[in-house]
């Protein structure tokens, strides 16, 4: 009997299980360098299923669906907002927990890396702001575009890159999403357009890949993303205006988590109603540290862009626990007690675990399980990101132009003459 | 500034006028093409063949241009073609670079290159190292493109050449086109090309007129990027020029005729990649070298020559120390005696020549 329902729910469950101890981590995890993919990237897919389950709980003993109240966003310019309720399923609310989770610990082992200094130059973590980036995917499509300012690493996994490929280009190897030469800020994937360092710069970016997007017809929105320390860029108004004046189908949206680097947002902007911003462009206000509400209003902002209605503005107020980079402690202007609150009452994993613990959605065990395979996920990539070799030499001046013949270029002293191929 | 916009607005060329060449015969198959009209051919071409191109600038669509060089592409393609900006420049360079990231092929126009300053960093950072950044990921297929340098009258502020500013950086091509060949064959290849390139156009250059060969009407024209023209031959010293200044040159190179002196006058026709080899080749025939730019002198395009000739084999066959002729080094001012002699004049360079020459 119990093995008949183990095999009906591994049937219904199809490959979202996560009820499983074992993974063949050959296909999951390559260790060798991958060649340039010429395929568009898939979303972060769990290990296989099917293998030996070790919870006793199966599939008539939880909760598939539920529905949940959230936060009600305040609106400007707009006749309603997103909806107060959200319907998340067991696959869903596991698929979830499992990529923010991710998310977490790379942005820890990164942490810890950069402090043993295999991570040099800038590094500038998420841990507190998954819900943001999990659930803006979770409301649009891979096919739609994205692309947001420097602190990049969680929305390089969400938009399709493997952990060990970002850890890798942290560290600075050839197996590196952007084979070593990029760094923390400049990665890069199909419909991704990084990871941006200059702040600010990224927002009219964004407003031309929608242009792009409305010009080609296809149908597709761009999610455009700033902080609320580059919220007061002029280029940002600038943007405001000509997706507004042209209709451009792009989505703004400012991650306010309240600290731009050291200045907290009551002495950097004169208005800190970040969704109202945009003035003649709609805006919501949204809790940035619920994954449903986020998910919710990403929906309903790319709903209003493909409906041909022009830019809308989200405010997303979220926080961040490490301090602005990894030379900030990022106490100096803020308290630990202040931090540890929101660990405490707020945070995203933990939030979105006890809802579905409370409505019997999941079982302890099986976080525990997903917890247990992510940390073996995040060690291997971190293996993999210090044993990987650093880029050849030889490449050093490769990819100054596309599609072009081998081309010299002079290097440090007149006797020195290197190439560089497209 | 407004009153300063409205005025480049008026169209006006009166001072072209004085520049015309003489008109020559022509033969059979070529016609006199002004270099306005040579650009405006090469984008209407372009805009043609490939569905992804679109010009985006300060009053490009409805007015025509600026400078009329964009005359009648609005009313042909339409607003989705030829868009109309506001007066935000690095908000639209940005927005002209993000298109070209995901598929377009953006011809973004800068009313002079001097506006492109405030949009510099969309120039740099986001175009010219994204696809060096992205380890080949990402490319960048976009112009830049507007009149560069000095033009008459519009003093300090409308007046600086910027072409060693942008030959600066790596991950640029730089395309300083003199005649309407140059200008029709660059802009068509840099608006194939899949990379940023900046095109510095200049606009006392406009409205001048010359012969365009039937090969050069084709629709199909390109000439290379990074390949410079030899555009007279000579024998006693190579003057090394770009832009406007390759006519000074080619009046300057008839006067000391003369006196019998042959020079070689050499249109880089690209910054970056500046074609040393065509250079190299030319000084190591004439032995002495002048070059002759617009621009300010420190870090210029005329100093970066004379480093390259002597990284080379060039060096050796120097007579004497090359000679850069450039504009003053000082803002350029208003009033026209003034204005006049701050950039290279034809007795100018005659006089350099003669100096290098030590005659």
């Amino acid at each position: 009997m119990q093995n008949m329902l183990t095999l009906i729910s591994n049937v219904f469950r199809g490959t979202a299980t996560k009820n499983v101890l074992l993974i063949r981590l050959s296909e999951h995890v390559d260790l060798t360098s991958p060649p340039a993919s010429a395929t568009p990237r898939q979303p972060p897919k769990p290990p296989p299923g099917a293998m030996a389950v070790v919870s006793a709980r199966s599939y008539a003993d939880f909760t598939q669906q539920a529905s949940f109240d959230i936060k009600k966003c305040d609106i400007h310019r707009l006749e309603s907002g997103p909806p107060v309720v959200a319907e998340l399923t067991r696959d869903q609310g596991l698929q979830y927990y499992r990529t923010m989770n991710t998310m977490r610990r790379m942005e820890l082992k990164a942490d810890q890396l950069y402090k043993q200094k295999i991570i040099r130059g800038f590094c500038h973590l998420y841990d507190g702001q998954e819900a943001c980036a999990v659930g803006i995917e979770a409301g649009i499509n891979l096919s739609d575009h994205l692309i947001t300012a420097y602190r990049a690493h969680g929305y390089t996994y969400t938009r399709g890159v493997p952990v060990k490929e970002i850890m890798a280009e942290l560290t600075g190897r050839k197996g590196g999403v952007a084979k070593g030469k990029g760094g923390s800020m400049h990665m890069y994937a199909e419909h991704f357009y990084g990871g941006n360092g200059i702040v600010g710069a990224q927002v009219p970016l964004g407003a031309g890949i929608a242009l792009a997007c409305q010009y080609q017809g296809n149908n597709q929105v761009c999610v455009t993303l700033y902080g609320d320390g580059a919220a007061n860029q002029g280029q940002i108004f600038e943007s405001y205006n000509m997706a507004a004046l042209w209709k451009l189908p792009c989505i703004f949206i400012c991650e306010n988590n309240k600290y731009g680097m050291g200045t907290s947002v009551e002495r950097a902007s004169a208005s800190t109603d970040y969704y109202k911003r945009g003035d003649f462009i709609p805006g919501i206000r949204v809790d940035g540290m619920d994954l449903l509400c986020v998910r919710e209003a990403t929906k309903f902002a790319a709903d209003h862009c493909r409906a041909g209605k022009g830019p809308i503005l989200m405010e997303l107020q979220t926080y961040r626990y490490h301090g602005h980079s990894m030379s900030d402690p990022g106490v100096s202007y803020r308290t630990r007690e202040e931090i540890q609150e929101v660990r405490s009452k707020s945070d995203p994993i933990s939030t979105l675990k006890d809802r579905m613990l409370n409505n019997n959605m999941a079982s302890v065990e099986e976080f525990k399980e997903i917890d247990v395979e992510i940390r073996k996920e995040i060690e291997e990539a971190a293996q993999f990101a210090t044993s990987d070799p650093e880029p050849p030499l030889e490449d050093l001046c490769d990819h100054i132009f596309y599609n072009e013949p081998p081309i010299e270029v002079r290097g440090i002293h007149p006797w020195s003459k290197l190439k560089s191929v497209s | 500034m407004a009153s300063l916009r409205c005025f480049l607005r008026s169209g006006r060329n009166a001072v072209s006028v004085v520049l015309r060449r003489e008109f020559h015969k022509t033969s059979p198959a070529s016609v006199q093409v002004t270099v306005r009209d040579a650009l405006n051919q090469a984008m209407d071409e372009e805009l043609e063949r490939d569905e992804r191109v679109f010009l985006l600038g300060e009053e490009v669509a409805q007015y025509d241009g600026a400078y009329k060089v964009s005359r009648g592409l609005w009313k042909k393609y339409g607003d989705k073609r030829i868009i109309d900006t506001p007066i935000t420049e690095m908000g639209f360079t940005g927005i002209a670079v993000g298109a070209a990231m995901a598929g377009l092929r953006p011809i973004c126009e800068f009313m002079t290159f001097n506006f492109s300053m405030q949009a510099i960093d969309q120039v740099i950072n986001s175009a010219a190292k994204t696809y060096y950044m992205s380890a080949g990921r990402q490319s960048v297929p976009i112009v830049f493109r507007g009149p560069n340098g000095a033009s008459a009258g519009v003093a300090a502020q409308h007046s600086q050449c910027f072409a060693a500013w942008y030959g600066h950086c790596p991950g640029l091509k730089v395309v300083s086109p003199w005649n309407a060949e140059d200008a029709r064959g660059l802009l068509k290849a840099a608006i194939r090309d899949d990379n940023p390139v900046v095109f510095l156009e200049n606009e006392l250059m406009y409205g001048v007129a010359f012969e365009m060969s039937e090969e050069a009407q084709s629709k199909d024209f390109t000439i290379p990027i990074g390949k410079a023209k030899v555009e007279r031959q000579g024998t006693h010293v190579s003057l090394v020029t770009h832009s406007r200044y390759v006519s000074h040159c080619l009046d300057a190179a008839v006067v000391l005729a003369k006196d019998g002196i042959e020079c070689e006058v050499v249109n880089l026709r690209t910054i970056r990649p500046l074609d040393i080899e065509t250079i190299e080749a030319s000084v190591m025939k004439t032995n002495h070298l002048v070059t002759v730019e617009g621009g300010w002198p420190q870090f210029g395009v005329g100093a970066e020559i004379c480093a390259k000739i002597m990284e080379g084999p060039a060096f050796n066959y120097l007579d004497a120390p090359a000679t850069r002729v450039t504009g003053v080094d000082i803002p350029m001012p208003y009033a026209k005696i003034l204005e006049d002699n701050s950039v290279p004049q034809i007795k100018d360079i005659i006089f350099s020549v003669k100096k290098t020459l030590n005659v």
